[in-house]
């Protein structure tokens, strides 16, 4: 029990606490601070570029996760049936996860140039459009390719737990409601949702925590632009605490974060409350 | 000439020794020969040093800055390790060694990055005093920002990327000038016939540390700038305001998709014949004359290079990309480290890098202006003065910790973008910047 306790206070909560501290002095690269209270959160409310970053994140993470989810489970029902070279798909599916995100981002940096995407090329080939789509360079459309950069990346997760949780569920179900009379569709609602929804909650928790601190993959494709319009929380707070040296306002933009992220653990806190309950459990 | 710059040089590096000996140089060891042209610091015995760099745009740099890495090995028995990263990656590690107190003993990185951290900085005054004696003298912009204080070097300028103007000439020639464009009325009247023509311009207005730098050009030229002398921020003004609509003007013949442009994507649409016009290192031109594609090695001979016009404020205001040099206190091998950054900068090392770099980096010591690489091309004598002439990016103020984070803010290049490309009012863009400066410049 001791060195787990080290280790937790060690490496989770001292920079945890470290970062939250940071938030409220005015410490800068290089030079320690004092503490001056609410005065960096009070000044972040008000800036437009953290408002525009806290949308950015909150639309990058929901809209992201809801595909992911949908795309995900979708797949691990496909690949829970008898396919011929099941095995080959499910490695497969598996292959944006293994590739390093940095690797993956400089491919979609490719995908997505304004000179040379190959989406781009092909549309115009086909003569589906006169000009190449400007992918990254305007605000509504980098949002969106970040977004599909970062859906292809996290499939797999999703896809590959749910598949987990599908195998646990036994064909019992499955045939005695055959013998009922269930559609394919009654006994995705009524057996399979139910019986995954455990799993669901603790799936989509760590989705939308990747999601939401998501960093590596704005900052080769976009660095946050244009316009800031990609900026997330977290790579706002690094541009402000390393890069410019900033290092307490950065911190705080870290630290407004924390409310969000609990929201989710609480979120799967109680989706294993329920998950408990239906084995039998006292809650 | 080039004997009697050398006497000059000697003479200059007499009087160095001379005044460095008065001041007392400390840790500095002089022979009797030595003297009279040089300084040697005796590194520490078993000493090894580890030097993180940024990665080579041109392959040539690396390969020669290596070589004189290896002579100084071989030279003094110690032991060194360079690592490279992307200049956008060495910031926050040095920024991150600056914190804990522990890292690589010398680290090579861009613009005011000492103005960051400068208590955790070795003071190489010293060093920096004899190699400006010897070597005709650092330009101003070198000591802007090396020597805030007018006194202490906190480090050395290696040079600087010159952000120049790139061109066809063919296509600019066809646009119907022979040659180019010296003033910003002219510059424009350029930009809109390219455009006409079909062979349209292009510079970075994403978050790129080197190739955005053109928006200061941009805000400058016009009189504007982010602070004054005081360090007061100023960037809400009407000159300000008139750069922003001559920029509106500009933008409007520039290639669709400049607003997500880091430092990479000038150079892949200019040597795709995307692009006539833009700005950049000498990158661009080196990887064509190298280039094994016989298309792109012909774009070679139509490549020129040319300075930023001069706008209503009537001077240069060049901006351009500055390599500085920090050996940070924490080193345990001080005298090592700067007897390091002494051999690299001395003019057998340092002109064998120029060259090798092909004109990427210019020289931050004015007698460094006689490298032959600035004149056995003709087409890479723009980049030469790209230090003398530049203006540090915190300019008109004092550099420090606020124009070091306003500058990877990127204030000044987001506020362009925004007023240009008309995602707010010139005014909208110019309040937000003033706004998130004075955050910074309010320490």
């Amino acid at each position: 029990m001791l060195p787990a306790t080290v280790l937790l206070l060690l490496f989770l909560t001292y920079p945890l606490g470290l970062g939250t501290w940071l938030g409220f002095t005015d410490a800068k690269i290089g030079r320690a601070g004092e503490w001056i209270g609410l005065e960096n959160f009070s000044y972040l409310i008000t800036d437009s570029v953290t408002q525009l970053a806290l949308f950015n994140t909150l639309f990058y993470t929901i809209v992201a996760s809801v595909v992911k989810f949908g795309l995900g489970l979708w797949l691990a029902v496909l690949l829970n049936k008898r396919l011929p070279f099941q095995s080959f798909f499910r490695a497969v599916v598996l292959l944006p996860w293994i590739v390093p995100t940095a690797l993956s981002a400089i491919a979609f940096w490719w995908i997505f140039d304004a000179q040379f995407s190959i989406i781009s090329w092909v549309l115009m080939k086909l003569g589906l459009i006169d000009t190449y789509i400007d992918f990254l360079g305007s605000p509504w459309n980098a949002r969106i390719s970040t977004i599909i950069a970062n859906v292809w990346r996290g499939i797999p997760f999703v896809a590959i737990s749910l598949l987990a949780g599908l195998q646990t569920i036994s064909p019992s179900y499955y045939e005695a409601s055959s013998i009922d009379g269930a559609t394919p569709w009654q006994q995705f609602r009524f057996i399979t949702l139910p019986l995954l929804t455990p799993i669901i909650a603790v799936v989509m928790t760590f989705s939308v925590l990747f999601t939401f601190t998501d960093f590596q993959l704005i900052y080769v494709l976009t660095r946050g632009g244009p316009l800031n319009s990609t900026h997330l929380m977290a790579t706002l707070a690094f541009q402000r605490a390393i890069s410019g040296g900033a290092l307490a306002e950065g911190a705080a933009i870290a630290t407004l974060m924390v409310p969000f992220l609990l929201a989710a653990i609480m979120f799967s806190y109680f989706g294993l409350q329920r998950r408990a309950w239906q084995q039998g459990g006292d809650k | 000439m080039s004997d009697f710059n050398n006497r000059r040089t000697i003479l200059k590096g007499s009087a160095g020794i001379a005044a460095a000996a008065t001041i007392g140089t400390g840790s500095a060891i002089f022979s009797p020969f030595a003297q009279a042209q040089s300084m040697t610091f005796k590194p520490e015995k078993g000493a090894k040093l580890r030097v993180l760099r940024w990665s080579r745009f041109v392959q040539g740099d690396i390969d020669a800055y290596m070589l004189n890495v290896k002579k100084f090995t071989e030279m003094t028995g110690v032991e060194v390790r360079v690592d490279n990263e992307g200049w956008e990656d060495v910031r926050p590690k040095a920024a991150v060694a600056a914190n804990t107190g522990a890292g690589p003993d010398i680290i090579l990185s861009t613009n005011d990055d000492a103005n960051l951290y400068p208590d955790k900085l070795l003071d190489v005054t010293d060093l920096a005093e004899y190699l400006g004696k010897k070597y005709g003298g650092w330009y101003p912009a070198v000591q802007q920002y090396l020597r805030p204080d007018g006194k202490k070097w906190l480090g050395l300028g290696l040079g600087a990327a010159g952000s120049m103007i790139v061109y066809r000439q063919s296509q600019v020639k066809a646009a119907g000038f022979d040659t180019f464009p010296k003033d910003t009325a002219g510059f424009l009247k350029l930009h809109q016939a390219l455009k006409e023509k079909g062979t349209p311009a292009g510079y970075a207005l994403g978050n790129a540390t080197g190739d955005s730098l053109w928006t200061n050009w941009l805000i400058w030229s016009h009189g504007g700038k982010l602070v004054d002398k005081n360090n007061k921020v100023v960037i809400d003004s009407p000159e300000t305001q008139k750069a922003l609509e001559y920029g509106k003007e500009l933008y409007a013949t520039f290639i669709p998709g400049t607003l997500s442009w880091l430092d990479p994507n000038n150079n892949k649409a200019f040597l795709d014949s995307q692009i006539s016009v833009t700005n950049n290192g000498i990158s661009i031109y080196y990887a064509a004359k190298n280039s094994t594609d016989p298309k792109v090695k012909e774009l070679a001979a139509d490549i020129n290079h040319a300075s930023f016009p001069i706008g209503p404020a009537g001077v240069p205001t060049e901006s351009h990309l500055f390599f500085n040099q920090m050996i940070f206190k924490y080193t345990k091998y001080p005298q090592a480290a700067k007897e390091f950054l002494r051999f690299m900068m001395e003019r057998e090392q340092f002109d064998n890098w120029l060259i090798g770099a092909g004109g990427y980096i210019a020289q931050p010591l004015a007698a460094y202006e006689s490298c032959p690489i600035w004149t056995s091309d003709p087409k890479n004598t723009p980049y030469r003065d790209s230090v003398k002439n530049m203006r540090p990016s915190g300019y008109d103020g004092k550099l420090g910790y606020a124009s070091a984070g306003a500058g990877a803010d990127f204030i000044v290049t987001n506020m362009v973008a925004e007023a240009i490309s008309g995602a707010k009012t010139p005014k909208e863009a110019m309040e937000r910047a003033q706004k998130r400066a004075e955050r910074y410049y309010k320490v």
